[in-house]
């Protein structure tokens, strides 16, 4: 409401200048002025707003940060944050020179050389020497720049040491899942043909296609059920659709068959190390959780449109892209409660966001990130529930050995997660 | 319509007029004008209209940004109850209000319409050409450009609303109706209508092209070229090789959405369902799509260099300093367009090996945009300078320039841009570097040509009115929102209410941003008003108001159909002499041949 009277004030005291201004123009018509004739009266005065303006231009920015320099992110939670608030440093201090330089010379002289009757501009045209010294030093000084943000860039992009923990940041509309590998270490196979409610992430198994499939299997038969019931009454539009359903979840099932196929015969040539044994143990979770000091590898994936995670308080971002996996390795270096202490905040959280436009809740996709000593990061994650319980259902001699391996798996977890225990109160 | 008989030509004794002058009707004078002054103020008119609307829809959503879900009759009014239920705007809306506000502002207003007004109004002027190559063709240009206006326009109109995808349209949020309203119809007619832009860009460019190269009067080598000439023709050369990509962009993601090809979409899972659609690449739509969308911005930001350039010289009384290497430098820069693309795609997981060449070459651009801003201080330095307001815009165009160039150094830093990729730091750069400056000098070209256009005065204390507090709003928006994006606040947010790390001095700042973004537009009312008034009712122009050297003062103050009423002016210096030593003069035309032993520039 107070925006509105300040809207309509405006528009009001516009309405009066533009009359003023109708004044003024009549009164200099009647005195013979023309447009385009500007006296030297009001060059002075332009040439003394530019310095005016200039000044207090320059006087407001330095201002700025001393006022409003709270909003500026907390000193940064990860060794690659150190590097590039280092960088934003050593280019402020480039880029400022340049800034205050330029713009006193450009209202400098704008102001100092307005025109003045019988004056005549200093012919000037051309200056080589002038030209190579302001070419030469601007690239002298972006090669500093550029060797600097290479070597950063080189660092932080730098292939990860094998044997570093991945961590799965999985985007949809509008929330994150995340995955992390069970006790063999790495995340399994995924394929978004097996995405359901009770598969969210879409992760291979024997277990999840066979169910994937014999829901298809069912659907199909319903919707053919459904189309042979109503197929008299059904206008041909409706019945065409419903064809195209079928045949679109008859293509589902083919491809799902072959990607059983392509497990199969990926088991046979790797046994253990395929990808596809990988992701029974895996864990999934609406809670993101990463050890301080620790180098993480984050596996970004998307399953609709393009995301984008962003970790501002750890200088950190990469897109999450439909049909790829994009990567990006962080080392955090401040746990969410030391945190809380240098902010002075004690419901400090640092936050992954979404930051590419995916959708009308776009501006709600974000997920609190809870940096914790690997001891209490080892607790938590051991608590999570495994992704595929072992020892369940189908009597395959495969799946018995894999359920005494994996009650085998369960009390080493428990054993550990004691040891885990043990060093968090250590540590605390 | 009854025939007009055009006065200019009832007035005008010369045999030589009379047999390039001949009866024209109502529609043929203003509507299917094959003239390139008629057909420059069609363009700059649209253009207007278009920046009007743009302009409505940012303030919009900046009181959405500032009083989140508070109730404004301004919103209500514009967007009734669908879009803006009690006065809130809605979600859904604010989205495809940032985007047609970027579409309509980028496309249709700074290069449209900077680019379509002034290489209309001042190639053929400046090189002493009767006409363009083709009016035919040109004319054509104008109506495909306006054809794509109304279609984006009536994109506001359907009833899921236009494309909400940012106007980078990034599939497949633009490419799947199921994922935003706004990639329904308001998608489409946002394609088909980018189609239409291109063609007629690209109809106009081509035109410019074959003119400037062709049609130049004697004596006018490539040399003695005003660099508004130059920077128009290199504008039209980047257009003519970055568009085509853009269509090939559009085309394949129209063939995505409309027969279900796989271009841009691979392994999605979407409201429930899996899509057929495998082995496509979102990120082969980014390359095609910044391919233009870099050289865009030079398209937007050259024009504004050779107006800027044009007036500085013009009203410093003073040779613009370093004419070749302004030439060069805009060659540099026109060059290195096409190599920078990959700068927007660092965190799209491209190789980062590639993305350091891009680091490499983007950060290039900043030599030739250095040298040309210090030769703009070197012009003014001892100069002689008369503050029209299109001086003052020029003027301010520079320091813009300034301030939005140094965060393109940020930017362009593979490793920094990190951090600030897809925040109000990125959204501050580009406002100021290529919206506030080529805004700026679009205005400085209005001025400055207005009564070239229509023969009359705009009125110059409301254009001291409308330049300072423009100057101070695009500021009080600009600079504050470095800050927002500093703050690690994220673009294309409906609302920050939700994020305890955005509250506090961050909400100030927003308010502080949109209170100078009303009072920045409301300002536009006092130029809107000077326009069209001073169109019917400014002071009469003389010939050359400005004292100007270039060859489009030369003609009469009529307009005349093939400009000149007698022979083409012959050109025998280049257009800066001004204030040269041992004239009467501080200015000498370039029509004036050079004095025994003078020496040409």
């Amino acid at each position: 409401m107070t925006t509105l009277l300040i809207l309509v004030v405006l528009v009001l005291g516009f309405m009066v200048v533009l009359r003023l201004s109708r004044v003024a123009e009549l009164t200099s018509e009647l005195r013979g002025l023309r447009e385009e004739e500007i006296p030297e009266r009001d060059n002075r005065i332009s040439g003394r707003m530019m310095w005016a303006f200039g000044a207090i231009y320059l006087l407001w920015f330095l201002w700025l940060p001393l006022e409003y320099g709270d909003v500026f992110l907390p000193p940064p939670a990860s060794t690659q944050g150190e590097m590039i608030d280092g960088m934003f440093t050593f280019n402020w201090w480039i880029l400022g020179i340049v800034f205050f330089g330029t713009n006193i010379a450009l209202f400098y002289f704008a102001g100092r050389y307005y025109h003045r009757a019988g004056r005549k501009a200093f012919w000037y045209p051309h200056n080589n020497k002038l030209e190579l010294l302001w070419t030469v030093i601007p690239s002298v000084v972006l090669v500093a720049v550029i060797i600097y943000g290479l070597n950063v860039w080189n660092k932080i992009t730098a292939a990860p040491v094998p044997g570093t923990m991945e961590v799965e940041v999985y985007s949809k509309q509008f929330d994150w899942t995340f995955r992390y590998p069970g006790k063999d270490g790495k995340l399994g196979a995924i394929d978004f043909r097996l995405i359901t409610g009770e598969n969210p992430l879409g992760i291979v198994t024997h277990k999840t296609i066979a169910a994937r499939l014999a829901g298809l299997h069912e659907e199909v038969d319903n919707a053919k059920a459904d189309l042979d019931a109503r197929k008299e009454v059904l206008p041909k539009s409706k019945i065409k659709e419903k064809e195209e359903e079928i045949a679109h979840l008859n293509r589902l099932i083919e491809r799902i068959m072959g990607l059983r196929t392509l497990m199969e015969q990926d088991i046979a040539a790797n046994g253990e190390n395929s990808t596809y044994l990988h992701g029974a143990d895996d864990k999934v979770t609406k809670e993101f959780h990463l050890p301080v000091n620790t180098d993480v590898e984050l596996v970004i994936r998307s399953q609709d449109v393009i995301h984008s995670a962003y970790l501002p308080h750890m200088r950190a971002q990469m897109n999450a892209v439909p049909g790829m996996a994009t990567r990006m390795h962080l080392n955090t270096t401040i746990t969410t409660d030391s945190m809380r202490t240098i902010t002075d905040n004690p419901d400090f959280d640092y936050i992954l966001m979404c930051n590419k436009v995916c959708g009308i809740s776009h501006y709600n996709m974000q997920a609190p990130l809870i940096v914790e000593s690997p001891g209490a990061f080892k607790v938590w994650n051991i608590m999570l529930p495994i992704f595929e319980k072992p020892g369940s259902s189908e009597p395959d001699t495969k799946n018995e050995a894999a359920a005494t391996t994996s009650d085998t798996v369960k009390t080493e977890i428990a054993g550990e997660a004691e040891a885990a225990a043990g060093t968090n109160n250590q540590s605390n | 319509m009854s025939a007009v008989v055009n006065p200019s030509a009832a007035d005008s004794g010369h045999a030589h007029a009379d047999h390039h002058q001949h009866k024209e009707s109502f529609i043929s004078k203003y509507i299917f004008s094959h003239d390139h002054k008629m057909i420059s103020k069609q363009f700059l008119i649209t253009a207007i209209v278009m920046a009007w609307i743009a302009m409505i829809m940012s303030m919009i959503f900046r009181l959405q940004i500032a009083f989140p879900g508070e109730s404004f009759a301004f919103t209500h009014f514009f967007l009734g109850d669908k879009w803006a239920p009690n006065g809130v705007l809605s979600s859904s809306m604010y989205l495809a209000l940032v985007t047609i506000h970027g579409t309509l502002m980028v496309f249709f207003v700074l290069t449209g319409g900077l680019s379509g007004t002034f290489s209309n109004l001042l190639i053929p002027f400046q090189i002493g050409a009767r006409d363009m190559a083709s009016g035919f063709i040109n004319m054509l240009s104008f109506w495909f450009f306006l054809a794509a206006s109304i279609m984006m326009l009536s994109s506001l109109f359907v009833e899921s609303g236009p494309a909400a995808g940012g106007w980078t349209v990034y599939p497949p949020l633009s490419a799947l109706p199921e994922s935003i309203p706004g990639s329904g119809t308001g998608m489409t007619l946002w394609l088909f209508s980018m189609i239409l832009f291109i063609a007629g860009s690209l109809m106009g460019s081509l035109n410019y092209i074959v003119t400037v190269l062709n049609l130049r009067t004697k004596g006018m080598r490539m040399t003695r070229l005003p660099l508004t000439v130059w920077a128009l023709l290199l504008t039209a050369i980047v257009g003519v090789l970055a568009f085509p990509v853009l269509v090939s962009a559009v085309l394949l993601l129209i063939m995505d959405r409309l027969m279900g090809t796989s271009f841009y979409l691979s392994e999605i899972h979407i409201a429930g369902e899996a899509l057929d659609n495998m082995g496509g690449s979102p990120i082969l739509y980014q390359h095609l799509f910044w391919f233009l969308g870099h050289p865009e911005v030079y398209i937007v930001i050259l024009p504004a260099f050779g107006i800027s350039s044009e007036v500085i010289s013009t009203m410093s009384r003073k040779p613009i300093f370093g004419y070749r290497a302004m030439i060069g430098s805009l060659m540099a820069i026109s060059f290195l367009s096409f190599l920078v693309w990959g700068h927007h795609m660092f965190v799209t997981g491209m190789n980062p090996f590639l993305g350091s060449v891009f680091v490499f070459t983007t950060l290039l651009i900043a030599i030739p945009s250095a040298v040309k801003v210090f030769n703009y201080i070197a012009t003014l330095w001892r100069g002689n300078i008369i503050f029209s307001p299109a001086m003052l815009f020029s003027i301010g165009m520079v320091s813009t320039f300034i301030a939005g160039g140094l965060t393109g150094i940020i930017v362009a830093n593979s490793a920094l841009d990190i951090q600030v990729h897809d925040t109000y730091f990125v959204v501050a750069h580009f406002h100021m570097v290529m919206g506030v400056s080529a805004i700026f000098a679009m205005m400085a070209g209005v001025y400055h040509w207005f009564p070239r256009m229509y023969g009359r005065m705009m009125n110059t204390k409301l254009g001291y009115i409308h330049f300072w507090v423009t100057l101070v709003s695009a500021y009080g928006v600009f600079i504050p929102m470095h800050y927002v994006g500093l703050a690690g606040g994220p673009r294309r947010y409906y609302d920050y209410t939700e994020f305890p790390m955005f509250q506090g001095h961050f909400v100030d700042l927003n308010v502080m941003i949109t209170l100078f973004a009303i009072l920045g537009g409301v300002v536009q009312i006092v130029f809107t008003y000077n326009f069209f008034h001073s169109i019917w009712r400014g002071q009469k122009a003389p010939q050359n108001p400005w004292h100007s050297n270039t060859l489009e003062w030369t003609a009469p103050v009529e307009h005349l159909h093939g400009n000149w009423p007698g022979p083409l002016p012959t050109v025998y210096r280049w257009p800066y002499d001004y204030s040269k030593p041992g004239k009467l003069e501080d200015y000498v035309p370039q029509t004036v041949p050079l004095e025994e032993g003078e020496e040409d520039h």
